[in-house]
């Protein structure tokens, strides 16, 4: 009996963590499912969950209707390219601040962290405008730097946190063996902190990926990702949920695919050094 | 070729002064320890003339040469760290021979200094594992090699035996001796333990509190020490510090006197006391002795000799070997 209260609860955490995660799958779920509807089946109350008749007419016309794979490979090169941008920066910032820290380098990683609790719409008009004039609207060099922008300060934080781990000596040593600077963090620096930066790289991907409000509102057709390709089934059509749920699917599929088989390497670059 | 001078050499973090102002001269080919507590500065003296942190004032020469603003790797000095510090993602090969590739020598002339250095070092069958795959002692020898194959002109050793066990550190300690021997090259060598300074210097710095306190062969310092903090942290057990009523006879406001300067005398002697411990080694025995005012004393005796604990004995002191300290705790003559 001493060990049945501790089961019993066990099922029960077990079951609701079941519980939340079905809750917080259940829209991806539900779209995903949607996508195989017609577009009456779509929207009958009460729903039909599961047995209705399964059809992939609605990807065949999104196919046909606009171009998945310019929207996708759009998608694909902002999501790399403020990948790699933000790393050029990243690196040598995260790397001054953990082995030369200054007086005022904690003040500074607020400062930055504090950058993105601004609501981005507040910079909505100057940045239009800037872009505007500097005929950067809907380019990829524009968006490409937006998005770095936007998630600089968080690979900064997250690439701090790893290099902390690293002892200085061995950064130390390679001075001593005559690396200069840019070796140093070549082939001393970089190859030991290759866990921290594959993860960093990751969730910057996916976040690049995701994001809509800048990407939307920045870009028309030339250097548009899949957020537009979304988003172009939900205005101009009406309420085609069927189609809309469609190209949701394909625009997150990719996505959800990397998340999946880098989900160990995530949850380690989010959670390292909070347990040693 | 290998002297190197420190000229006034200050350091401090803000305002807090580490090194208010150190003068040294080492001459070439001489094995020189730094010595003293932890958290005296004698690591950041070390690292001062490794060129890893950047002095406050004053100039460091080496070979007459000003180097205060050369970076580490053109210094021509190499370190072996405390942790080792080894790159742990190459093979022990590359880690020796990451120096020369950033030298850019030839990759023939590399793989020989790399080969010669792990034979010196008994580290051949280990050149293609990675650091994590050894011991202890073999890091710390991959340590060494890849400080040797760049033929400094002097080596900087950061207490590189602390973190191995007793019979390790015995070890690795005759082994540097050899390697300094066979090099022939200057090294400095920071260590807390003064038995380590002791059997391995030419010459001893003792370093309290950022200041210099004295510099000399091992057993200059622990004949002559010139203060109370030298004379009680050279030399192992503790030399006796005595002050108060027993010092003012001898015109001191302390004297101190060796384990091995104080007999046990039949007659009556300088002192009398009660033994409270005794410590046997097989050939000295160490007898603590309550002397009453004078406080606890420390007393070599023959391995084999019989006393114990609550017996009372008589000390006579060696009167030639009482060293006499004023009031400031520098040494009286």
């Amino acid at each position: 009996m001493a060990r049945a209260v501790p089961l019993r609860r066990k099922l029960i955490f077990t079951a609701l963590a079941w519980g939340v995660g079905f809750v917080i799958f259940f829209p991806i779920l539900w779209t995903i499912l949607t996508s195989f509807k017609t577009e009456g089946e779509a929207v009958t109350i009460p729903p039909n969950f599961l047995f209705f008749d399964w059809t992939l007419e609605n990807y065949a016309i999104v196919q046909e209707r606009s171009d998945y794979l310019k929207f996708a490979s759009n998608s694909v090169i902002l999501a790399l390219g403020s990948t790699v941008v933000a790393l050029l920066i990243a690196v040598p910032a995260a790397w001054a601040m953990a082995f030369a820290p200054g007086k005022r380098t904690k003040d500074l990683l607020m400062w930055m962290l504090s950058t993105k609790m601004m609501p981005p719409v507040g910079a909505l008009i100057p940045l239009y405008l800037i872009f505007r004039d500097l005929k950067l609207l809907d380019s990829h060099i524009g968006i490409i730097m937006v998005l770095m922008l936007l998630n600089l300060p968080i690979i900064i934080w997250m690439l701090y946190t790893y290099f902390k781990e690293i002892p200085g000596e061995i950064l130390e040593a390679s001075r001593m063996d005559g690396a200069s600077i840019g070796k140093e963090l070549l082939y001393v620096l970089a190859p030991m902190a290759v866990p921290g930066i594959a993860s960093t790289v990751l969730l910057n991907i996916i976040l690049a990926w995701n994001e809509a409000f800048w990407t939307l509102t920045l870009t028309t057709k030339d250097a548009a990702p899949l957020t537009q390709f979304i988003a172009s089934y939900s205005s101009p059509e009406g309420l085609f949920w069927a189609k809309l749920s469609a190209a949701s699917t394909m625009a997150i599929a990719p996505i959800l695919v990397l998340g999946w088989f880098a989900q160990k390497q995530l949850v380690r670059g989010l959670t390292f050094g909070a347990v040693k | 070729m290998g002297t190197i001078s420190l000229r006034n050499v200050r350091k401090a973090f803000g305002d807090a002064v580490i090194i208010p102002g150190a003068d040294l001269d080492i001459a070439s080919g001489e094995f020189v320890v730094f010595v003293g507590p932890s958290g005296c500065g004698k690591s950041t003296l070390l690292r001062l003339i490794a060129g890893l942190e950047d002095l406050t004032d004053g100039q460091i020469m080496i070979d007459g040469e000003n180097v205060s603003d050369v970076p580490p790797a053109k210094r021509g000095l190499a370190m072996v760290f405390q942790s080792y510090a080894l790159y742990p993602h190459m093979s022990v090969r590359n880690n020796i021979a990451f120096g020369l590739k950033m030298a850019g020598e030839p990759k023939a002339q590399i793989d020989a200094k790399v080969a010669r250095a792990a034979a010196t070092l008994n580290l051949t069958d280990y050149l293609d594992r990675k650091p994590r795959q050894l011991s202890g002692g073999q890091r710390q020898r991959v340590a060494i090699g890849r400080a040797i194959v760049r033929q400094p002109k002097c080596f900087l050793f950061d207490e590189p035996l602390s973190n191995l066990d007793a019979a390790l550190r015995v070890n690795m300690r005759v082994e540097i001796m050899q390697l300094h021997q066979q090099l022939d090259a200057t090294m400095i060598y920071v260590t807390h333990d003064q038995v380590e300074a002791m059997t391995m210097a030419d010459r001893i710095v003792v370093i309290n509190q950022g200041v210099i306190e004295q510099v000399g062969s091992p057993l200059d310092l622990y004949n002559r020490p010139n203060s109370i903090f030298v004379a009680g942290f050279i030399g192992s057990p503790k030399m006796n510090l005595i002050s108060g009523h027993l010092a003012a006879t001898y015109h001191a406001a302390t004297i101190g006197i060796r384990p091995e300067h104080i007999a046990l005398v039949l007659s009556v002697g300088d002192i009398q006391g009660t033994i409270v411990l005794t410590e046997h080694l097989g050939s000295d025995s160490f007898l603590h002795v309550d002397a009453g005012e004078a406080g606890r004393l420390t007393v070599r005796a023959p391995g084999d000799c019989t006393g114990k604990p609550g017996d009372a004995v008589s000390l006579g002191f060696d009167k030639a070997r009482i060293h006499r300290f004023d009031s400031q705790g520098k040494v009286m003559v």
